[in-house]
């Protein structure tokens, strides 16, 4: 059985769209997502600003590997798997730092930042023949950025990163652009794991349906705080399939925007500041553009793992599987260079992004909660063995439907197939299904 | 004063902020959090910093939380709902406070830090561990909160997966 039409059921005809749950529990599939999705895709490993200074790196487990992400002595960005050539030892053992060498602490082989191996002690005892030009650490396939953001592709025949992205610049661009002098990572970062297959972590990043209901008491919060003026924003908006697996829900912003909304949690001194920062937007944009940046939430995708919902605050979220029915999560803040450390606007920022968001949150633990759930619940899956992503299909979807969900799963069924993207929708999915008498149930 | 006096106050003192915390600690495991909320004082805050930057404060670092005092009234709000479904039904929870040492003492504020273990159970147990700093300030023969900061030894939540309760 295939992934189209077999796991995953994409029925345009009567608007039904269901994933079965195997694909959450399977060991096998996610063995095999790690080949054909994990593999081939582009993957996001981290932020120019991470690494500012020559000899400056981190590391991070990306698509399973470990990586040293850094900036080399001479200041160009490169990553290194973060394994020594000569018998395996983890290479790095920090997490981040700044270094002119690794050294292995197995046998001392050493590493210059380049990856050049410089030092095998008693190097005399090899044969003449040992040709250490075959030891220097080795690069993954690929690896480019977009505007500060890296990413790491293990596929060397993979399309360009800049062709990959595709649509999805526009909306990278909208959240980018908010910045007069660049974006960086503030420093501190939320790392958690979520019992739940990964895959229900991308839906509840994109998923507007939920927010009434599981976030009730952050609603409330707002509610309490004087904020929430617009109450039907967050249904206002719309679902995009952006191509190539990437996905945005857009909506007006329901609450508070460092940039460039002001409710009355920020206070009345942040009032001025505030309007002045979305006028300057609209002077840098234009009128439609900037009131677009500044009043908008948005939801992205990058396709497979990569979330930057740019709502209360901007976070950045890498999705990393670690078993069928587990990932890590890395979340980072996104801020403006210009809001520099220790300013009232960063402050402003931090408070806005921690009220909804991360382990402390008001929010978040609550889709943690969501997602083990479900996980959970499909220990039935013999006798439950469908999930739902139906909503919106005949009709123009809105941020409250489900076609940025379906636009996912379909890229991911069309790779786990062996297949490229598939085409990109746009308008009414299921026209047919919207012209059907409204009590013409389909039987599953 | 003599420093034998000296040694009796700073040992009183010392038993006063170690009752103090340990009922505070007895409020939270009860989840009697409304008595809880009324220790702070009126610009107290709390704060919670992200595990892989333990030292950082919330104006320059990302942290896990950084709660005025209306933000932590906004948190017990939240934490009384049956709505905040991480803790509906509250997990249970058993907070282990020791080493309590007096860092500095100014006027009537005491600077105090102590090392905890606040061990959650709801399907699995996990182990918050670190060091709390606290200022108390003197009222009556108890303290009230002005600042109160949780320092986490873990690396990541990723035994946690949340930190959802008060720690």
């Amino acid at each position: 059985m295939g992934y189209r039409d077999g796991l995953v059921v994409d029925d345009r005809r009567n608007g039904i769209f269901r994933v079965n749950r195997a694909l959450m529990t399977s060991p096998d599939v996610y063995e095999l997502e790690r080949a054909t999705l994990f593999d081939r895709c582009w993957l996001y490993v981290g932020h120019d600003s991470e690494i500012p200074g020559p000899g400056d790196f981190v590391r991070r487990t990306v698509g399973g590997r470990p990586l040293i992400f850094l900036r080399d002595s001479a200041g160009t960005v490169r990553m290194h798997f973060n394994t020594c050539t000569h018998r395996g030892a983890t290479l790095c053992r920090e997490d981040a730092g700044n270094t002119r060498i690794f050294q292995c602490f197995y046998h001392a082989w050493s590493f210059d930042t380049t990856g050049k191996l410089v030092v095998t002690p008693g190097a005399e005892a090899y044969s003449p023949r040992f040709d250490r030009g075959q030891y220097n650490l080795v690069a993954p396939a690929r690896a480019d950025s977009y505007r500060g953001l890296w990413f790491v592709n293990y596929d060397a025949a993979a399309v360009d990163l800049a062709q990959y992205l595709g649509r999805a610049i526009e909306y990278l661009d909208l959240v980018l652009d908010q910045a007069e002098e660049g974006m960086r990572l503030v420093k501190g970062a939320h790392l958690y794991s979520v019992k739940a297959n990964w895959k229900l972590m991308v839906e509840n990043s994109i998923d507007g349906y939920h927010a009434p209901t599981v976030h009730a008491t952050y609603v409330d919060f707002v509610k309490d705080s004087g904020g929430g003026q617009r109450k039907t924003a967050l249904a206002a908006g719309s679902g995009i399939d952006l191509g190539n697996g990437h996905a945005v829900i857009e909506s007006p912003a329901a609450w508070a925007r460092p940039i460039a909304y002001w409710e009355p949690f920020f206070g009345e001194d942040a009032r001025e500041e505030i309007e002045q920062k979305l006028a300057r937007l609209v002077g840098r944009h234009g009128e439609e553009r900037g009131r677009r940046m500044a009043d908008t939430f948005r939801n992205l995708l990058v396709f497979p793992n990569l979330i930057i919902n740019d709502v209360a605050a901007i976070t950045v979220r890498r999705i990393e599987p670690t078993a069928a029915d587990r990932h890590s999560l890395q979340a980072w803040a996104l801020a403006p260079a210009e809001e520099l450390e220790g300013s009232a606007a960063l402050q402003r920022r931090l408070d806005s992004f921690l009220t909804f968001l991360g382990p402390g949150g008001f929010a978040s633990p609550d889709d943690v909660e969501a997602l083990e759930s479900c996980q959970q619940g499909f220990a039935a899956a013999r006798e439950v063995p469908w999930s739902d992503i139906s909503r919106g299909m005949a009709k123009i979807p809105g941020s409250q439907d489900e076609l940025q969900i379906r636009t996912f799963w379909r890229a991911y069924a069309s790779l786990m197939d062996g297949a490229g993207f598939p085409a990109r929708v746009e308008g009414v999915e299921s026209p047919e299904a919207a012209d059907a008498p409204a009590e013409a149930g389909v039987t599953r | 004063m003599a420093p034998a006096a000296d040694r009796l106050a700073r040992h009183a003192l010392r038993l006063d902020v170690e009752e103090f915390l340990y009922e505070e600690a007895a409020l939270l495991d009860a989840w009697r959090l409304d008595d809880w909320l009324a220790l702070f004082t009126p610009d107290a805050r709390y704060e919670v910093p992200s595990t892989d930057r333990p030292a950082g404060g919330p104006a320059d670092a990302l942290m896990l939380i950084s709660d005025t005092r209306a933000m932590i009234a906004a948190r017990v709000k939240r934490l009384n709902s049956r709505k905040a479904h991480r803790e509906f039904p509250w997990s249970r929870t058993r907070r282990i406070i020791g080493n309590v040492r007096i860092i500095s003492r100014n006027g009537d504020e005491a600077e105090v830090t102590a090392n905890f273990a606040v061990y959650r159970s709801r399907r699995d147990v996990s182990v918050y561990m670190g060091q709390y700093r606290y200022r108390l300030v003197r009222d009556g023969d108890s303290f009230k909160i002005r600042f109160r900061r949780a320092e986490l030894d873990v690396e990541t939540l990723d035994a946690h997966g949340t930190l959802s309760i008060i720690l």
